[in-house]
This record gives C-alpha cells, structure tokens and sequence, in this order.
C-alpha cells in the first residue's frame, strides 16, 4: 500500500501539479503589492481572504484533477492489472491511490500555508514599520496601542483551523471524485460529476434546511429537496474561513466536529468506491 | 447491479450523514458561524456568475473584489456607486466589521461633505438635505452593522463619534460610548468619552461630574487633559465648594 502512495506521489509530481503553487504565489504577492494602496485593516482582511479563497480553489482543483485521472490511466496503461494480479487487495489499491492524493494535497496545503503566513508576516513588518514612523513623537501608551491594533489585524490563531478544514474539505472531494471514477467511463465525466457536486454541495445547506423546517411547498420540491440533501455532502460546513478572517473565534467543538464530518466523509466515500470498485470486471 | 449497490449506499449515506449535518449547522448557528442567506435580488446586482461564485463559498473573495471596486469609485468621488457597492459588500459579508464601518465613514463623512460643498446646487438649504441625508445611510449602516455584530465596540464607537461630530446628539453619543464600554475587548478610553459627552448634555450635569470624579479617584492615568477640562467646567457650573473641587495644581 505504501509503494503505491509513494508512486502515485510520484506520478502526480511528474505531472507537475506544484505549478498551481507557482501561480497561488503569483496572486498572493500581486494582490499584497496592489493592495498597498488601502489601509492596513482592509489590507490585511482583503489579503487573508484572497489567500484563503486561492487555497480553497486551488486544493480543490487538484483533489479532483489529480484523482480523476488515476483510475482510467492506471486501467489504460494497463498498470492496474500488473498490481491486481499480485496478491494486493483492491481495498488496498484504491487506498494507496487516495494516499498518493492526499499526500499531495498536504504538501501543496503546507507550502500554500507557509507562502501566506510569510506574505502576512512581510505586509506585517511594513505596517508596523509605517506605524512607528507615522506615530513618532506620541506617547508610548498610543504607539503601543496602534501597534497592537496592527498584530492584531495580522495573525489570528484561527487561521490555522480554517486553512485545516479546507484541507479536509479538499481530501473529501479526493475521495468523492475515487468514488465517482470506479463507474465512470471517462475523465471528463468524473471531473464535470465533481464539479457539479461541489457546486450542488454549497447549496445544499440551504436545501436541507428549507426541507427539515418545513417550510411548505409541494409534495415535487419537497421529495427534489429531500433527494438533494440525502444525496449530496453540504460543502458549505467546510467553509469557515470567512467567519475566521472576519475575525470570529472558532470553538474547538466547531472545528473537532468538522473534522470528524470530513474523515467520515472521506471514509465512506472510500469504503463506496471499494464495493464499486470490487463488483468492477477487469 | 452495480448501480443499485451505488445508489443503496449513497442513500444509506444520506441518512447517517443529514443528521450530523443539521447537528453541526445548528452548533454553528448558534455560535454565529453559519452564514447569512443570500438574497436573490442581489443575483440581479452583481451579476450571475459573482452571484454563482458567492454560492459556492467564494462570497468572501466576490465582497472584497466589490470593495475594491468601492475603493475606486471613492478615488473618482462616485458616491452613489459606492452606496450601491457598500451595500452588497455588506450583504454578503454582514459578520466583516471593517466594511459597515468603511460604508458608513464614507457616506457620513466623506458623501456628505461633497454633498455640502457640491458646486452644482446654489440653494444652501437643499445642499443641507442632501448632507444629512447621507448622515442617515451613514447611520443605517453602522445600526445594522450593530446588528449583525452586537459585540463589535468598533461599530459602538463609530455610532458613538457619528452622534457626537454629525448630528451633535451628545445624549446618544454618550449612550453608544457607554454601550461599547459594555462590549468585550473595548479600549480604556470607552468610559471616558461616554462621561465626556454625558458632561455636555443639559441637565446631566451632575450625573456627568459625579461619574468623572469616579474615574477621576481611579488613578493618575485617567487624569487625562479633557477630563481636567471638563472637570473644572462642571465645578464652575454645578458650584461646587472650594474644598470639594479638584487641586488647581493639576489645571493644564
């Protein structure tokens, strides 16, 4: 199973995947430079949000590309014969693929985290560097105060937690997107299936509480929304960077049950594309 | 075959899942971490796909790209455009404080000092309808900021300074002052200006002296040149006994 993560890394990097890392950085440094212009607050918030909402595509984006395409390569290169035929699991298989991704997806998330954090921190110098050249004179009382005003614009300790739930957010479309390719007969089907998944999934929410409050309606819509919130996950639970940048705190409780939403996800996912993947003639 | 095995397993899915899900959406509701929903007449304003992107958990991103659109049309003095963008600014991220506080400092600031000075209204009286006019978005804003975040003291104190440099109205300034004293996380100063604008409200005097003279007997660090001011004020105004009042010595 390791051999197989490890090679499925490998095939990944081949494909040069970490130039998504390349353009994340491109808009980080030129929304920071253009974003100069306003003050430090709206700085840093506009800055914060940009880098999450980069994150967020990005890791997304390549959950789902990097996963469709592994399926049907290995069944066209002929591969996944060669390692069936050995005494390897399908189970095993499907999971050494899925831990090739996620690997991935944890390096890619890592670098993107620390290219944001150094891009935060440099901005962070600058203003306070501004701050104590603009306020040169006053009392220490006010220098310190405005100083403090601009840290704690910066860095919030709940970044950490909402950088983590877009990684799980990004290891649940990985998983989704498996699940999807074990019947699908194309790449393109798998990835627009996804894409239309990940779309329906931030709308689901709204769907499933309009069906549990009961707020009338037909019979049709009623059966549509119930089908809708049984079927698709509710993506919008894994955005809670807008409430972190906003500065909201985030409860642990919040973040643990998250997790646990996205592992289980993950999980499920996985243990349906095992029983596809299993009944699957190759 | 396969296809029922998918579909039993999916539904089977959806039944363990919806519960967790309704779970955690009510946890986050509780905690104001859901977000607000979107109002479709604001597809018709910012556009089919922003308004697509903002479903699909981009809302963040759409507001800031709006704002900065907001930041231009205030550099060109557009200041219906930026009415219009503060308002689905807010509308799709009504928990960013920093928003309903920029939206309000530019219409009751900065729109209703162009409206005072705008060149191409002669009549005096109309140019005043049209300040105060944006003194009130200016307002509304910032009481439905309030809304949206009744612990922020940020968007107390820009009520508070709204009330006490626009409207003159140091009854309510000092009302916002002392409410965002009230909030988590205000600054030190919160109590001060809350006395400070209760000390010019007629008829509040005494209440204003008695609560000055408390913070007064707090420490020197609160013996700050406004209180001293406003302190001997009220002394001469309430006539207090020599022996009560404040040593001349600290007069600045």
């Amino acid at each position: 199973m390791a051999a197989i993560t490890a090679n499925t890394l490998t095939e990944l990097t081949r494909l040069k995947v970490f130039y998504v890392l390349l353009l994340f950085a491109l808009v980080l440094i030129g929304s920071s430079i253009f974003m100069a212009r306003l003050t430090f607050q709206q700085e840093f918030q506009v800055l914060k949000d940009i880098s999450l909402g980069a994150m967020s595509i990005f890791t997304s984006l390549l959950a789902i590309v990097a996963t469709a395409r592994m399926l049907p390569q290995d069944i066209e290169d002929r591969t996944v014969y060669t390692i069936l035929a050995k005494p390897v699991p399908r189970f095993e298989y499907l999971v050494g693929k899925l831990g090739g991704v996620l690997l991935l997806l944890t390096i890619t998330t890592l670098i993107m985290t620390a290219l944001f954090l150094a891009v935060l921190s440099f901005r962070e110098q600058a203003a306070l560097a501004e701050t104590t050249r603009q306020m040169a004179g006053l009392p220490q009382e006010q220098l310190t105060e405005a100083l403090r005003a601009v840290r704690a614009a910066t860095f919030n300790a709940d970044l950490i937690p909402g950088i983590s739930v877009l990684f799980l957010k990004a290891c649940l479309l990985a998983s989704l997107t498996l699940f999807i390719s074990t019947f699908a007969t194309t790449n393109i089907f798998t990835v627009v299936v996804t894409v239309f998944i990940y779309f329906i999934g931030h709308l689901q929410g709204t769907a499933r509480e309009f069906w549990l409050q009961e707020h009338g309606g037909s019979w049709i819509s009623r059966t549509f929304l119930a089908v809708v919130a049984l079927l698709f996950p509710d993506l919008q639970l894994f955005n809670l960077a807008d409430e972190v940048v906003t500065g909201a705190a985030i409860p642990l409780e919040i973040f643990l049950k998250t997790a646990a939403l996205g592992c289980f996800y993950t999980l499920i996912y996985l243990l349906l594309a095992t029983a596809v993947f299993n009944a699957r003639e190759l | 075959m396969r296809l029922v095995i998918v579909l039993l397993g999916v539904l089977l899915l959806g039944g363990v899942k919806l519960p967790l899900e309704h779970h955690l959406f009510i946890t986050r509701a509780a905690h104001r971490l859901q977000s607000t929903p979107l109002d479709l007449n604001l597809r018709e304003q910012i556009g089919q796909l922003s308004f697509v992107a903002a479903l699909s958990g981009f809302r963040a991103v759409i507001a800031d790209f709006l704002f900065i659109q907001a930041h231009v049309a205030w550099e060109r003095t557009e200041w219906s455009r930026v009415l219009l963008l503060f308002r689905q600014v807010t509308m799709l991220q009504p928990r960013g404080i920093l928003f309903w506080d920029m939206a309000a400092w530019h219409m009751a600031w900065n729109a209703s000092v162009a409206a005072f000075n705008n060149p191409a209204q002669p009549r005096l009286a109309l140019r005043l309808k049209a300040q105060r006019e944006y003194f009130d978005l200016g307002r509304d804003f910032l009481e439905r900021g309030l809304q949206n975040n009744p612990d922020s003291p940020q968007l107390c104190e820009a009520l508070g300074r709204l009330y006490r440099d626009k409207y003159k109205d140091h009854a309510r300034a000092s009302a916002y002052f002392e409410m965002m004293a009230a909030k988590p996380g205000a600054p030190n100063y919160a109590k001060r200006f809350a006395v400070y604008e209760l000390s010019f409200c007629e008829g509040r005097e005494r209440e204003a002296y008695e609560r000055l003279m408390a913070l007064y007997a707090t420490g020197e660090k609160e013996r700050l040149p406004t209180m001293i001011s406003r302190l001997k004020y009220l002394e001469e105004k309430l006539d207090i006994p020599l022996d009560q009042r404040i040593s001349d010595a600290v007069r600045r």
